[in-house]
């Protein structure tokens, strides 16, 4: 027999196509699309509509109002509008495509017989969830960005502490939004990728974590509840708002951040207990 | 054991309370061409799918290629190509495009000679001029040459296929059992599972026979033949009298028809059974001794006919 070579180095092949799998499909492209197109549609309604229409209800600081001032705002207001659900559902396609789509496509167990490690697919499953998570609010801020500026024109940006700063140093700000709900969209992730490993049917992930997402959100909104507040997942997502004070205070982001890392830490663990001795009979 | 491709002991799964596969020791040598047989239902997938570490066996243990599974797994796999409860890709990527996924999955798979390989598997299994075609359009028979291909990609000491012609023409029948007989030529051991008899029986060295979740019978194929017991075949116009004869001779399972009467040899000696014919005044027309068919001999094995899903 002859002998086995294997490369001890690490190898970013899977993981490329793993990448590539995700972008090549004409479904996550269409999903991304709707994504950009939603800071669109809000440009063109405010330009359309009469000011003082902007007023709106919900938690989290409110962006729609100052857009007819600067185009900068179109980014946040879309960002704003798309956290409760488009980014949500947009990340839990790509989680329920993870280990159940393969399941489904009966891909799963020709990758554990090539061999892939349990650990190993589960890792570069995860990372393609979490480069979906970084790119959707991007692909947002970025749309929103173009379609502001052409629409409203940019200028300096009035802080939500009222302090005036720079156009370059409010894009800097906008990629700090854009990481944070990064962050929280990967955790939102995690929790999908341990849905995936529990099913066969990619849908029943997706919806599964979708409604999760949103039942978070509404729990969020109870008064009732608010012991149960601090470990929602969803609850610190509008602290983005705090990238728009001057100066900054992370100490305002960090339980946010720690939520987010929390339950990345419990559900990466979960996907792998389920994960790493199961059967796959797919 | 190194000289064993697949070797299992007391192989079990239980799902829930039915046993699914049952202390199964398989013994394939290097080199063979192991026909894995049984009904639908028999356990054989499911066995495979424990061989290659997809689900854990309730009890037992196995090696492949010498190395015990799963714990050398990431050893023992890279040299297995398996095919298992037909093909699974993704449908809106292109065949060739699907076999490099699995390339880039494999670690031990050179980076550089990536498109050759791809190029190679495809056309060894006649699909290069689909090789750029959306699996979704493949027909049932070009999914499962693909699934052929992904087994092929890099060399291998084993080839696990299950059930590979199902879903091809007799065209493409014909050319998996010319490629199992390349590949074996080639050096490879094949563990091949069917439940087409005259698939084993043209290609397989040696048989090993699934009926309800227990193997129960693992041999060379010539010999399991040749231990299952032959059949005499007397032609006569006079059946009633013949069968007589060959019950009282000790015959087994004596049948007749019209003009032939055929029952079990077994230890009688073919000449005594011609002159008793002869002595008692049957005419006989013809006589003979036919070996049983590989159906026969799986009827004998399990009692009942191939189709049956056990």
């Amino acid at each position: 027999m002859s002998q086995v070579d294997v490369r001890p180095a690490f190898s970013l092949r899977f993981l490329r196509s793993e990448l590539r799998l995700i972008a090549v499909r004409r479904r996550n492209q269409a999903g991304l699309a709707a994504l950009a197109a939603v800071p669109i549609v809000l440009a063109i309604a405010m330009k359309v509509a009469a000011p003082g229409t902007g007023e709106r209800r919900g938690g989290g600081p409110d962006f729609f109002a100052q857009i007819l001032g600067n185009g900068f705002f179109v980014a946040l207001a879309a960002l704003g509008a798309e956290l409760t659900l488009f980014l949500p559902i947009a990340i839990a396609m790509l989680a329920g495509d993870a280990v159940a789509g393969e399941a489904n496509q009966g891909t799963l167990r020709y990758l554990l017989t090539v061999p892939v490690g349990r650990v190993r697919l589960l890792a570069v499953k995860y990372a393609g969830i979490v480069a979906g998570a970084f790119l959707a609010p991007l692909v947002v801020a970025g749309t929103g960005i173009i379609a502001g500026l052409i629409l409203f024109g940019g200028g300096d940006v009035t802080t939500l502490s009222g302090t005036q700063i720079g156009f370059g140093e409010a894009l800097l700000r906008l990629l700090g939004v854009c990481l944070y709900l990064g962050l929280c969209l990967a955790a939102l992730g995690a929790v999908g990728l341990f849905l995936s490993t529990l099913t066969e049917q990619p849908m029943g992930a997706t919806i599964a974590l979708a409604m999760l997402s949103v039942a978070s959100a509404v729990l969020g909104q109870v008064p009732q509840l608010d012991w149960l507040h601090p470990y929602l997942l969803t609850q610190h997502w509008t602290d983005f708002g705090e990238f728009l004070r001057d100066p900054v205070s992370l100490g305002a982001l960090r339980p946010g951040v720690l939520v987010a890392l929390s339950y990345m830490v419990v559900f990466l663990s979960a996907a792998w207990a389920r994960f790493a001795g199961k059967d796959i009979t797919s | 054991m190194t000289d064993l491709a697949v070797a299992s002991q007391g192989l079990t799964k239980r799902f829930g309370s039915q046993v699914a596969v049952d202390a199964v020791d398989l013994v394939v040598p290097r080199g063979a061409v192991y026909g894995f047989l049984g009904p639908n239902g028999s356990g054989k997938t499911t066995t495979i799918r424990m061989l290659l570490g997809l689900i854990s066996p309730t009890a037992g243990r196995h090696e492949l290629l010498g190395r015990g599974m799963p714990d050398r797994a990431a050893e023992a796999l890279p040299r297995v190509g398996a095919l298992v409860e037909g093909p699974g890709f993704h449908p809106y990527l292109s065949g060739a495009d699907n076999l490099r996924r699995i390339d880039a999955c494999d670690r031990t798979a050179e980076a550089r000679t990536s498109a050759a390989r791809t190029a190679a598997a495809l056309d060894r299994v006649g699909l290069s001029a689909a090789a750029g075609k959306r699996y979704r359009t493949y027909s049932l028979g070009m999914k499962q040459r693909l699934a052929i291909a992904a087994a092929l990609l890099v060399p291998r000491d084993l080839l696990i296929l299950d059930e590979p012609t199902n879903g091809l023409d007799p065209q493409g029948t014909r050319e998996v059992r010319t490629l199992v007989g390349a590949l074996a030529a080639e050096g490879a051991t094949v563990l091949l599972s069917t439940h087409l008899l005259a698939e084993v029986e043209q290609v397989c060295t040696h048989v090993g026979v699934m009926h309800r979740g227990k193997l129960v019978a693992q041999e060379q194929l010539g010999k399991l033949r040749e231990d299952a017991t032959p059949q005499a075949v007397v032609l006569t116009d006079q059946p009633q009298a013949a069968a007589d004869v060959l019950r009282k001779l000790g015959l087994t399972e004596v049948t007749g028809s019209a003009a032939e009467v055929t029952g079990k040899i077994g230890a009688v000696a073919p000449e005594k059974v011609v002159a008793a014919l002869v002595h008692d005044g049957v005419p006989v027309r013809g006589f003979s001794l036919q070996a049983p068919s590989l159906e026969d001999v799986f009827v004998q094995l399990t009692g009942q006919g191939f189709d049956v899903s056990g």
